[in-house]
């Protein structure tokens, strides 16, 4: 069963992709590690941890192409599982600080201390084992996901109307987590992290293992969602999203799909998030912003839409931009820039950069292929029209 | 779903006293109509005389505020939804052609084939030749064999109307309800859809909703003319064109 899936979802894009990940995954590290300060080739470690962090990005941005692209739900409010990850590993690192803390209580997180808590809330136990923080990073957004499509999916709210309350869904995680009595650390969220599985977070060595786990993720999340929309879900998931009622009417019941792809992507985005916290050492509630959610979503859109590789690329892109305007003397009109870029994009390129390279790339790849392709182009000439059509 | 002894009517669709009204509006009135095992039906009616909606009440689509409506003389469709409704066996053909555009003609009927419709069945699908063999013969029967490598958003409206077709084929349901079949055919494709729905109906009850009179004559079965969300009459297709209620209903006053 396994080859046969692998056979399937590995077409020579995604193979390119996967291997150009791995190989950045292993050679930025080792390039950080070994090479010398002064040599051109050395990356900086400010680096390593800027890019792990466009790959946690490129990891969420897949989550939302699988339920976007695929299933036509656009989720505004997928910032929230990403964060809820990264909480369920911020409060992992923050048992682990134990008494290293400024008040030096060996079980009490610095700010609970401060809020003169006299223990720990139930919510937080088990925190301290890494295996159980790791389950929670899964399972808290996966059930979250669940619930709320469970309802949303049943009712068959779609469109603008599921838009509009994932994003209500998120704010609302957002004034809870900004509440001192929620037990997260309200305003300031949680960070000052010291280790994470007895490795000190901010070494050059745990960073760039981090960067290479994140790479790792990225490829598994992309093998992933690659298995799904390559089997015959996938193409009912893209039934749903060109003709919900349609499939309805074939016998297919579309609230478990959709309720399976959209609880998959909130498992995945919570990873993200989880891989996110110890590399940039914070998470606060202002993750939970629906302002990030909507520009996740347009990553995806500038990197092209339903086709996973302009998922990933769009993240990467965008942030890379980001960084590089909020940097200069640019960086007050940033928000100006990306509002153009979604206003340029839906206008000149609809489909994204992907999904406008294959429109392009793919009739002359038909055309190179015609003689031996498939049996609608196999008498000569037949091809050519067919082509044009 | 206990069988024969409960069962209540020997009609593979009966439909008794339903009616819908949308906001005051009476789509459906008091409407009666049976559908024998393996017959073929045509409905013919004006505008508004409630035809689309009676095929959504069928398919759950609709719910009717009163009435009842079986299936096989066993089932109440009007306490199931579409996807149950349609897993017991009824498949609808839409007015507009409603296929999948950005999928190719062969994976439209790849995914109408009535096998495991279930997230996991889906998830872990490995096709099998039975299943191929059976898109190939539907293929042949709806004359799309040779663009099944094509999208089906690049076919002709009466090749898609054909696709459609075909996908019910693929389901194969007890019964089918096809609505407006040969709406912007030409008179050939109407003559080919005409002796296709024969074919279908040696072994499928079929309801067939038309405009198109030379259409109905060709199929030579039973006519049902509603009007106003209820039957104003039944009969051949002579008996009813020369009634007069229907001749009125049809021309205005």
């Amino acid at each position: 069963m396994t080859p046969h899936i692998l056979t399937r979802s590995l077409d020579r894009a995604a193979t390119a992709f996967v291997l150009i990940v791995a190989a950045v995954g292993v050679l930025i590290p080792l390039s950080n590690l070994l090479l010398p300060q002064g040599s051109m080739f050395h990356v900086p470690t400010y680096l390593v941890a800027l890019w792990g962090k466009y790959v946690c990005y490129a990891i969420l941005a897949l989550s939302i192409d699988l339920i976007w692209g695929y299933c036509g739900i656009l989720s505004l409010g997928h910032g929230a599982f990403f964060a809820l990850g990264g909480y369920a590993m911020g409060m992992y690192l923050m048992r682990q600080i134990g008494s290293r803390g400024v008040y030096g209580n060996p079980i009490l997180p610095d700010f609970m201390v401060f809020l003169n808590w006299d223990k720990l809330p139930w919510y937080w136990y088990g925190f301290d084992k890494f295996a159980f923080a790791a389950l929670m990073v899964l399972l808290v957004p996966g059930l979250l996901a669940f619930c709320f499509g469970w309802l949303a999916f049943r009712s068959r709210v779609t469109g603008v109307y599921l838009s509009i309350i994932t994003q209500a869904m998120t704010y609302a995680l957002l004034l809870g987590f900004f509440r001192n009595d929620f037990g997260f650390g309200g305003n300031n969220g949680l960070t000052d992290f010291k280790d994470i599985l007895g490795f000190n977070v901010q070494a050059e060595g745990t960073r760039c293992v981090l960067f290479l786990l994140s790479c790792l993720a990225l490829v598994t999340a992309f093998l992933i969602c690659r298995a799904v929309v390559t089997s015959k879900l996938g193409k009912v998931l893209i039934a749903v999203r060109d003709a919900e009622s349609r499939t309805r009417f074939l016998g297919y019941r579309v609230e478990s799909y959709k309720l399976f792809v959209f609880t998959l992507s909130a498992c995945m985005a919570g990873v993200a998030g989880a891989l996110y916290v110890p590399q940039v050492g914070i998470i606060n509630p202002s993750e939970f912003a629906p302002g990030n959610s909507i520009e996740a979503v347009i990553w995806v859109a500038v990197g092209g839409r339903g086709t996973l590789v302009g998922a990933a690329l769009g993240a990467v892109v965008v942030n890379y931009a980001k960084t590089f305007f909020t940097s200069g003397p640019l960086a007050p009109y940033w928000l100006f820039m990306l509002g153009a870029l979604f206003i340029l994009v839906t206008l000149l390129l609809p489909k994204g950069i992907v999904g406008t390279f294959n429109s392009w790339w793919e009739p002359l790849k038909a055309r190179r292929n015609s003689p031996d392709a498939d049996s609608a182009a196999r008498e000569d000439g037949v091809g050519a029209p067919n082509l044009a059509e | 779903m206990n069988v024969m002894d409960t069962r209540a009517t020997s009609a593979m669709l009966y439909l008794d006293g339903v009616h819908v009204s949308f906001d005051g509006f009476h789509a459906i009135n008091n409407l009666s109509l049976t559908l024998a095992p393996g017959e073929m039906r045509a409905i013919i009616g004006p505008n508004g005389a409630g035809k689309t909606t009676m095929m959504d009440i069928i398919t759950g689509k609709t719910k009717p505020d009163e009435g009842t409506v079986l299936f096989d003389g066993t089932v109440d469709l009007t306490r199931l939804d579409e996807t149950r409704i349609a897993e017991l066996g009824i498949g609808r053909k839409f007015q507009k052609p409603t296929v999948f555009e950005s999928q190719t003609v062969q994976d439209n009927l790849l995914l109408a084939l009535n096998v495991d419709h279930s997230v996991r069945g889906t998830l872990f699908w490995r096709g099998s030749k039975a299943e191929s063999e059976r898109i190939d013969k539907v293929l042949e029967t709806i004359r799309l064999t040779d663009a099944r490598n094509r999208l089906a958003g690049s076919l002709s409206h009466g090749q898609k109307q054909w696709l459609e077709i075909g996908m019910l084929l693929a389901q194969d349901p007890k019964v089918l309800l096809v609505d407006e079949p040969v709406a912007g055919m030409t008179d050939v494709e109407t003559h080919l859809t005409a002796e296709l729905l024969k074919e279908i109906n040696r072994n499928h009850t079929i309801m067939v909703v038309e405009h198109d009179m030379t259409f109905v004559r060709e199929l030579g079965v039973k006519v049902t003319c509603l009007h106003e969300g209820s039957v104003l009459a039944e009969g051949s297709i002579d008996q009813v064109s020369s009634n007069e209620r229907v001749v009125e209903v049809y021309l205005g006053r």
